[in-house]
């Protein structure tokens, strides 16, 4: 090594080598992967673009703290294992993240060649690494002392997933109780396919099974059975819970009942967990028009447009109160979506949805919005501006106004506290007012992403091994 | 996998499972729901309880062959599998009791599922009136079952061929007429006739409870698919439900939104009838 130049921000390229993509007038109408990944050369010539920096920043920019530097210096000494091996200590799930986490304010923000370059492309290249390790069925099984202890954990979602990872590595033994029929969360019935593969899903979760972790589909915890009778009854020392937040909100405005509307949660829950999109090969119809109308600007929004031109709608309108510029998506989710045709409707709220008489969405009302006053998220306000209403001439309605905590654990869960919202409240090390009960991701900070909530899982996982005097 | 313990045909289109589910046979109590879902294609399919049996370690439905995905249940045979059952889900009912007479009107497919809490009152030492009503003679279920836990037992028929002629509402205006000291009816059944029965408890006052099936898809309060509207408020029926104050629902409103995939649901039995229809779900046919 110390025969190469030293690498400086004067030696290296500018720019991020770029990710090859489906063409934008072609992928819109499949489901296939939208971005299709580093070739070998590619990634070669992202790695050479990372200055192996004495103290990185990109690290502590990381809600599961990867060794970032290490795993692309392996990548450029061609030492792939190694570097998968790297990255699954540290993430149960590269191959998801290296897909869905938004590096641009995380690792790649703190990135020290991103202050005056463009950033290192760390999420391209860890997808790389993890697709190459799942292409040669390369599993990393460390050598795992178990322990005697049972841990349960509550939802299979992403921090239950990396709380999983972290505790089977521990020697405990892990079984994950999960409601739907299979499992993944929201990684199944959020992120459509054409982002995130069931495939790649399954893969990683089949990791953490050979890991020794239990998966229990079909098992609703809250009814079948309840946090205290699995600590009491069923043995477990600890549990976690990782429900999410998945519980969608309405805007309360008149006809939002009526047939055509969708919670986006029901529009990709049908489309993606269901497979709806290849109704009738499969069961479950998605049920949706030509002419959609979804209301909102984060991730899920740009995942029901996009989801909404591949079911082929002939037009797919974004209204946003706010502006571009106070959009929670992605810059690159926002930007395929406007590749692909999604029609932008900024500074625009619905104010009542109109129906036909068989109770069907034909219309919906919107009223134009300006900015005002920063409010208490130091956003402008958007306030409506009067006389300014006017029709959109829809029949498919997807909201994706966030979403709100499922009450189910907290209903039946004694002396588990909540705060005003229903989220669950925790300690530094993410436990519950009850001991030996943990909890994290969205179910305690609210909506977010799949990586803070793998972040927040892996502290509960060193709360837990702490709590169990495993740590 | 969920085995059919015994399986046994009600009608040509209604037919009883017993699934050996043991956990959530301890978990489940009356008023709660499961959902059903069978091959990978398959939709997820949410169907009331009608009975279990804490001991055996068994859950019963009673379902009818509607769509394509009952009528693919219907085939399968006793000692076969489902690939997969959830439950208990919803709220269990909440039943206690109570000074008055309760009424139980079981109508259609409500007949199984207002069972498990008919049962559950009388055990509680209410005195219970039950109202079942059934298209003809031959259709009638439960019989036994219902006039064990019954004080009185009222069986309606469309057709007159066996007890009072007519429908549930029938009789249940007769027992309002009659006995002024109903505190509570419990209604389930089709919308049609929740609806009718609650048009008749209104003017009296008398307390009604109603459970609802609307259409789901994770019934875990995830999807919201099921929302209705109770008192002017939008509620969702698998987490807030599935019983009601049927005083306060919106009957009209769930009734269109019931019929959202119709098309879809004709669609499919259509491809499924002219199919091989075995759980390949037509498609070898089809493609």
């Amino acid at each position: 090594m110390s025969d190469e130049p030293k690498k400086t921000l004067k030696t290296i390229a500018p720019k991020k080598t770029p990710i090859p993509e489906q063409d934008p007038k072609v992928r819109c109408h499949n489901f296939k992967e939208v971005a299709l990944g580093y070739s070998e050369e590619q990634a070669l010539a992202e790695a050479a673009r990372c200055l192996e920096c004495k103290n990185p920043k990109c690290v502590e920019g990381c809600p599961v703290l990867i060794d970032i530097p290490g795993f692309i210096r392996e990548i450029s000494a061609k030492n792939y294992r190694r570097s998968f091996e790297i990255l699954k200590k540290d993430n149960a799930l590269p191959a998801v993240c290296g897909r869905v986490c938004p590096q641009e304010v995380q690792c790649e923000a703190t990135c020290i060649v991103g202050k005056k370059l463009e950033p290192v492309g760390i999420g391209r290249l860890e997808r790389f690494v993890a697709d190459y390790g799942i292409e040669r069925g390369w599993e990393d099984l460390p050598e795992i002392k178990p322990n005697s202890r049972k841990v349960a954990i509550v939802g299979s979602g992403p921090s239950g997933l990396a709380v999983a990872g972290d505790l089977a590595r521990a020697g405990c033994a892990v079984t994950i109780f999960e409601a739907l029929h299979v499992p993944g969360g929201v990684l199944k019935y959020g992120i459509p396919e054409f982002r995130l593969p069931k495939r790649i899903i399954n893969i990683e979760i089949g990791g953490l099974q050979k890991l020794g972790v239990k998966v229990e589909c079909d098992k609703i915890i809250g009814r079948l059975y309840t946090i205290p009778s699995l600590m009491k009854d069923r043995g477990f020392d600890a549990v976690f819970i990782g429900t999410g937040a998945g519980f969608p909100k309405f805007a309360g405005i008149p006809g939002e009942n009526l047939n055509g509307l969708f919670s986006a949660n029901e529009y990709l829950t049908r489309t993606n967990l269901m497979a709806g999109w290849d109704f009738p090969n499969m069961d479950t119809p998605v049920g949706m028009g030509r002419k959609v109308a979804v209301i909102g600007s984060g991730n899920t929004a740009m995942d029901a447009c996009r989801v909404s031109l591949r079911m082929g709608a002939d037009k797919v309108y974004c209204v946003y109160r706010r502006t571009i510029k106070e959009s929670p998506a992605r810059i690159e989710e926002l930007h395929h979506a406007m590749e692909e045709g999604v029609e932008f409707h900024w500074l625009t709220a619905p104010v009542a949805i109109h129906g036909d008489d068989k109770g069907w969405v034909k219309s919906m009302e919107c009223e134009k919005m300006e900015l005002g006053e920063p409010d208490e998220s130091g956003r402008r306000k958007p306030v409506p501006i009067k006389g300014s209403n006017f029709l959109f001439e829809v029949d498919t309605i997807v909201y994706a106004l966030g979403t709100a905590a499922n009450p189910v654990i907290a209903q039946t869960t004694p002396g588990l506290a909540t705060n005003k919202w229903g989220y669950i409240t925790v300690d530094e090390n993410q436990m519950t007012s009850i001991p030996g009960v943990f909890a994290g991701g969205d179910i305690v900070t609210g909506a977010a992403t799949v990586i803070l909530a793998m972040g927040a899982g892996r502290q509960a996982a060193k709360g837990m091994l702490k709590y169990l005097g495993l740590a | 996998m969920y085995r059919i313990v015994k399986r046994e045909e009600y009608s040509p289109v209604t037919f009883m499972w017993e699934i050996e589910a043991p956990d959530v046979a301890q978990a489940v109590e009356p008023g709660h729901f499961v959902i059903v879902k069978h091959t990978d294609e398959g939709e997820r399919i949410p169907l009331t309880v009608a009975d279990f049996d804490r001991k055996r370690g068994t859950v019963t439905l009673v379902i009818q062959a509607v769509g394509k995905s009952t009528r693919m249940f219907q085939k399968l045979k006793q000692g076969e599998s489902i690939d997969s059952f959830v439950g208990p889900l919803g709220i269990a009912s909440h039943l206690e009791k109570k000074e008055g007479k309760i009424v139980c009107v079981g109508g259609g497919l409500g007949v199984a599922p207002v069972f498990p809490q008919l049962r559950k009152l009388k055990e509680l030492g209410n005195h219970t009136i039950s109202i079942v009503g059934f298209r003809t003679k031959e259709l009638i279920f439960w019989k036994e079952k219902f006039e064990k836990y019954s004080d009185v037992l009222h069986i309606a028929t469309d057709d007159g061929s066996y007890g009072t002629k007519g429908f549930v509402t029938t009789v249940l205006k007769d027992v309002l007429e009659k006995n002024a000291d109903v505190s509570e009816v419990i209604a389930i059944g089709p919308l049609v006739m929740m609806k009718a029965c609650v048009d008749m408890t209104k003017p009296r006052g008398i307390k009604t409870m109603v459970s609802l099936n609307p259409i789901m898809v994770d019934g875990t309060g995830m999807c919201g698919c099921c929302r209705v509207t109770i008192g002017g408020k939008m509620k969702f029926a698998c987490v807030h439900g599935p019983d009601f104050n049927g005083l306060e629902v919106d009957f009209d409103e769930l009734l269109k939104r019931h019929s959202r995939f119709l098309p879809f649901e004709q669609e499919s039995l259509k491809r499924w009838e002219s199919s091989c229809q075995c759980e390949c779900g037509g498609k070898e046919v089809a493609r």
